[in-house]
């Protein structure tokens, strides 16, 4: 069972981070977020949860040593007696995914409901999201629901390339090889008034 | 006279909406639970499978329920926080009794003293005045047992006209179309013949916010291939990505069907042998669409004529299909005439009653398809049947071992009794699963009337802005405290299991009710021990009429996952998919699919009338209203979630920017919006995803952020549902209202508390 994420699916519902609180290691805090990508222009959302990279570079820049992943590849929340709350893993994180909690002075984060995953059920986010957008299954379930896309787990952010264990989902005829993190920052900015707006155009206010 | 009895600050302070956030038991990781019980979420049409789990008596949390066929583990984030509602400090755990001198506005007293007094009332009321003095409001968020029982103790108990149902302002234009074109209304197919449609068109649905679950559908019916065209004045989410995207003006969707009928004609993409077959009406319809051209539809429709022929192509040119359609073109002055129009389009193509060939409804409230087939509508009977009709009339009193005569005839709809109540012909009401004050257009009449009331008397679990007028409320039961049946939004029959007890002096509704009328001394009929033995006398009551459950059974529900009705007999394994070739029903008999006596479906005549109130110079901006995804219709559970409220928790007014730059308005600034009948002042939400000419505003919210204090009471001649779809209003910049403060900005808004929830005082 792997875990894919399909931003096109995504209706911004949050029922993700809902249900993410609703887990049993960390009942009451969310560890995923839902961002809209320019809400004045779009209604698109974003699901992030962790990516679970091979090499993380949370656990990389993490000066105490207590971001581990394990054998099969799930970066765990930092360890509790050697998280120092320095927020490192917070500020160099690609995918802005750690979170510090202040109130135990430790980073958090998403650990693909490890409680749940090694009992063999899927996580909370997955299970619930209502419109396919956060998927766990198999390779071939994916391959056969979702002819229009296909998986992608290599992400460049910057210089960096960036190999995942979670996958996100991407046009099928897309040329695209790796996802570039942040792709969008560089668009010319736009004045909301009249981009992206030809549906509406030709309408008097 | 059911004025309120302290400011409605006070109120607000001692009886809420507080926020109810994961605590105790319900945020400690090491707490078992005593057990997980296996139902249905309490909100929305589509009734997805949930377990909760409990402990002490306590829903503590959900685990997805992944073996229910519907949803599959699906949640969408109200039904990941409805435990919340359960265990919730404004919970009345006792009957209270309005008392202006009380501190709180409101005394408890014993549970038999309140049943006592009410029952007083009512015979008083009804002794002075005649029986249809007193009135009933009831809902379609209760199971179809208690929907029964209301019926039933209106017109056997009561004797009164005088009862209907808050499903008046959902699914009635919906439902009068269905049955003037197929004699039956229900969604036609089940859900899963979406996944493998060539195209799905949306009509007036914001799927991914109202029926969050069927977004998954039409996903999987565009991976299949699909092409999806949604008709909506706003970009929705379920929009964003729509092959075709139809910005309707509001108003006018009955304009866009005629059009895309006409080009189906004229490019001759029809089923002749099907229309032939299986309909009539079809020449007259034909004609009738004849004069919306193209050119003519862009013009009336504000949509690009390029849009409006590749829909129609795509439609026209499919060879399979599903049409749904929701509040959007229902909630109109001509409700019954837009989804007419649909429903032309469905039967010209003759894609109906087949595999991945369907039409439906989205229902919006848990049980609004059952919740409107046994009674509690003002014109009906159980089973569908008319309380005008002689034959079914019989029929009923049959069951119901009273005379024919004695059932009273048909009342109004609810909005016509709030106008009996001002006109001072109802005295009294007794009101459950209702909250018209913050649900009903131009809602200060609404108030002025409730005002007027002699006696209020109001079943609810929390007091809700309408049951703070009540003069005697009656504490009842949650979802989770219950059992029975719903019907969502396939029409397949599913069951509420019950987790918990009601607390303290709270009751079961069918428990109230029937004390009741054991105090009226009026207990003929209202003796049931348990919501089984109501559903037994509901299954004989619908048997032979066109809702026919007779042969459901709670055993057969929970071994196949739910029963799609018309299930005439026990060996019966329902049917998912009406109007299959070669199919057999109760009227057709043998002669034709469809539910009339030839069998066939009714081609009808869709005309265009302008809404009852268009803009002009004076309030040019249209409003239209509608729904946001955490919020549930009049917010009476969900406004006291604290997660849900977090998630979203104001009311926004969303305009386009060059809408707003008319103005002055930026994106936060503080708005106000008048219309004819009212003024609220929000912050604007500045997007280019809603038509330039149209503001749209979230109606989930009481008091002075109720958008429905801006609607009109306009109403379906038919169908008699409100256009709260559009209405006319103005706008300008406002200064911040006095005493309004911003709320707080939560970085995480699932987080827990950080402090306890609200004050609470019971006035004990």
């Amino acid at each position: 069972m792997e875990f894919f994420v399909d931003p096109n699916r995504c209706i911004g519902c949050q029922s993700c981070v809902a249900a993410c609180s609703e887990c049993d290691t960390h009942r009451g805090s969310s560890m995923i977020h839902l961002e809209y990508v320019r809400r004045p222009i779009s209604i698109q959302t974003v699901p992030v949860i962790c990516m679970h990279c091979d090499s993380p570079t949370c656990a990389e820049v993490c000066p105490a040593d207590a971001i581990k992943r394990t054998g099969d590849g799930v970066v765990q929340t930092a360890r509790k007696p050697r998280c120092i709350a320095c927020n490192n893993c917070v500020l160099a994180c690609p995918f802005g995914v750690p979170k510090m909690q202040a109130e135990f002075s430790l980073m958090m984060k998403c650990d693909m409901c490890y409680d749940r995953t090694s009992a063999g059920l899927k996580p909370m986010c997955a299970s619930v999201c209502p419109s396919g957008a956060l998927t766990f299954g198999t390779r071939e379930e994916i391959e056969r629901q979702r002819p229009r896309s296909r998986p992608v787990n290599t992400f460049q952010f910057g210089s960096q390339l960036i190999t995942t264990k979670v996958h996100m989902m991407v046009p099928r005829d897309e040329l695209v090889q790796h996802i570039d993190v942040t792709g969008s920052l560089h668009d010319e900015p736009v004045n909301p008034a009249t981009i992206l707006d030809n549906v509406f155009d030709g309408m008097d206010a | 006279m059911a004025i309120l009895p302290r400011p409605e600050e006070i109120l607000g302070a001692a009886y809420g909406p507080h926020l109810n956030r994961m605590e105790g038991l319900r945020l400690d990781t090491g707490v078992e639970p005593d057990r997980i019980v296996n139902t249905h979420c309490c909100f929305c049409g589509q009734q997805c499978g949930i377990q909760l789990k409990v402990k002490d008596n306590t829903v503590i949390g959900f685990e997805p329920r992944y073996d229910f066929p519907f949803n599959r583990g699906m949640l969408c984030p109200k039904g990941v926080k409805r435990y919340l509602q359960g265990a919730h400090p404004d919970r009345l755990t006792t009957a209270l009794r309005r008392d202006p001198d009380a501190e709180t506005g409101f005394s408890p007293i014993g549970y038999e003293d309140a049943i006592a007094r009410t029952a007083a009332e009512i015979a008083r009321i009804q002794s002075a005045y005649g029986p249809d003095a007193m009135g009933v409001l009831s809902g379609a968020s209760l199971t179809t047992e208690k929907s029964y029982l209301m019926g039933k103790f209106a017109r056997v108990c009561l004797k009164t006209r005088y009862i209907d149902y808050n499903g008046r302002l959902c699914m009635v234009s919906a439902g009068a179309a269905n049955k003037k074109a197929f004699g039956i209304d229900r969604s036609a197919n089940p859900w899963d013949d979406i996944v493998k449609s060539d195209v799905v068109l949306i009509a007036g649905s914001n799927t991914a916010e109202c029926s969050p679950i069927t977004v998954d559908y039409v996903w999987r019916a565009r991976e299949n291939g699909g092409k999806v065209i949604v008709v909506d004045p706003r970009i929705t989410p379920i929009a964003r990505t729509a092959d075709v995207f139809l910005p309707v003006k509001p108003g006018r969707d009955v304009i866009l069907f005629n059009g895309i009928l006409n080009l189906m004609i004229e490019n001759d993409w029809l089923d002749h042998d099907f229309i032939e077959s299986h309909t009539v009406g079809f020449e007259a319809v034909a004609e009738h669409a004849r004069q919306w051209t193209p050119a003519r539809t862009a013009e009336a429709t504000g949509i690009a004529e390029k849009s409006i022929r590749q829909a129609a192509e795509i439609w026209g040119m499919a060879k399979t299909s599903f049409l749904m359609h929701a509040r959007g073109i229902e909630h109109h002055t001509h409700g019954v005439e837009n989804c007419l129009s649909t429903i032309n389009i469905v039967l010209a193509s003759g894609r109906i009653g087949r595999p991945y060939c369907g039409y439906g409804t989205v229902v919006g409230q848990g049980n609004g398809q059952g919740g409107r087939e046994h009674g509690q509508k003002a014109d009906q009977l159980p089973g569908w049947r008319d309380i005008s009709n002689p034959e079914h009339r019989e029929y009923i009193a049959g069951v119901w071992g009273v005379a024919p005569g004695d059932i009273p005839q048909a009342g109004v709809d609810c909005y016509e009794m709030m106008r009996k109540i001002d006109a001072g012909e109802i005295k009294g009401l007794l009101s459950i699963c209702f909250n018209p004050k913050v649900s009903l257009p131009d809602n200060a009449f609404v108030t002025r009337a409730l005002e007027k009331l002699e006696f209020f008397a109001c079943i609810d679990f929390f007091l809700s802005e309408t049951a703070q007028h009540a003069d005697i409320v009656l504490p009842g039961s949650l979802h989770e405290e219950d059992e029975g049946v719903v019907a969502q939004v396939e029409g397949r029959v599913i069951k509420i299991n019950k987790a918990v007890d009601p607390p303290g002096e709270a009751k079961q509704d069918w428990r109230i009710i029937q004390d009741v009328a054991a105090a009226l001394e009026r207990p003929h009929g209202f003796t049931f021990e348990s919501p089984r033995e109501i559903f037994d006398e509901l299954r004989v009551a619908s048997k032979g009429g066109v809702a026919d459950y007779f042969g459901i059974t709670y055993e057969k529900i929970e071994a196949s996952d739910g029963i799609c009705w018309p299930c005439p007999s026990e060996d019966h394994p329902g049917t998912p998919r009406l109007f299959e070739r070669g199919s057999w029903n109760p009227i057709a008999r043998g002669a034709g699919p469809f539910y009339f006596s030839d069998g066939k479906a009714r081609f009808q005549v869709a005309a265009y009338r302008p809404p009852a109130e268009d803009v002009d110079a004076d309030y040019p901006v249209i409003l239209t209203t509608g729904r946001v995804i955490s919020q549930f219709l009049s917010g009476t559970q969900t406004r006291r979630i604290g997660p849900l409220v977090d998630q979203y928790p104001e009311p926004l007014i969303e305009m386009h920017p060059r809408l707003a730059a008319r103005y002055g308005i930026a994106d936060g600034d503080w708005t106000t919006v008048e219309s004819r009948r009212g003024a609220l002042t929000l912050k604007a939400q500045v997007v280019t995803t809603i038509r330039p000419d149209t503001i749209f505003i979230p109606y989930h919210w009481p008091g002075r952020q109720s958008a429905n204090q801006l609607t009109i009471a306009a109403q379906d001649p038919v169908s008699k549902i409100p256009e709260y779809k559009v209405c006319a209003v103005r706008l300008r910049k406002a200064p911040r209202p006095d005493g309004r403060t911003l709320l707080p900005v939560r970085n995480d808004p699932f987080a827990p508390a950080s402090g306890p929830p609200g004050p609470v005082h019971r006035g004990k």
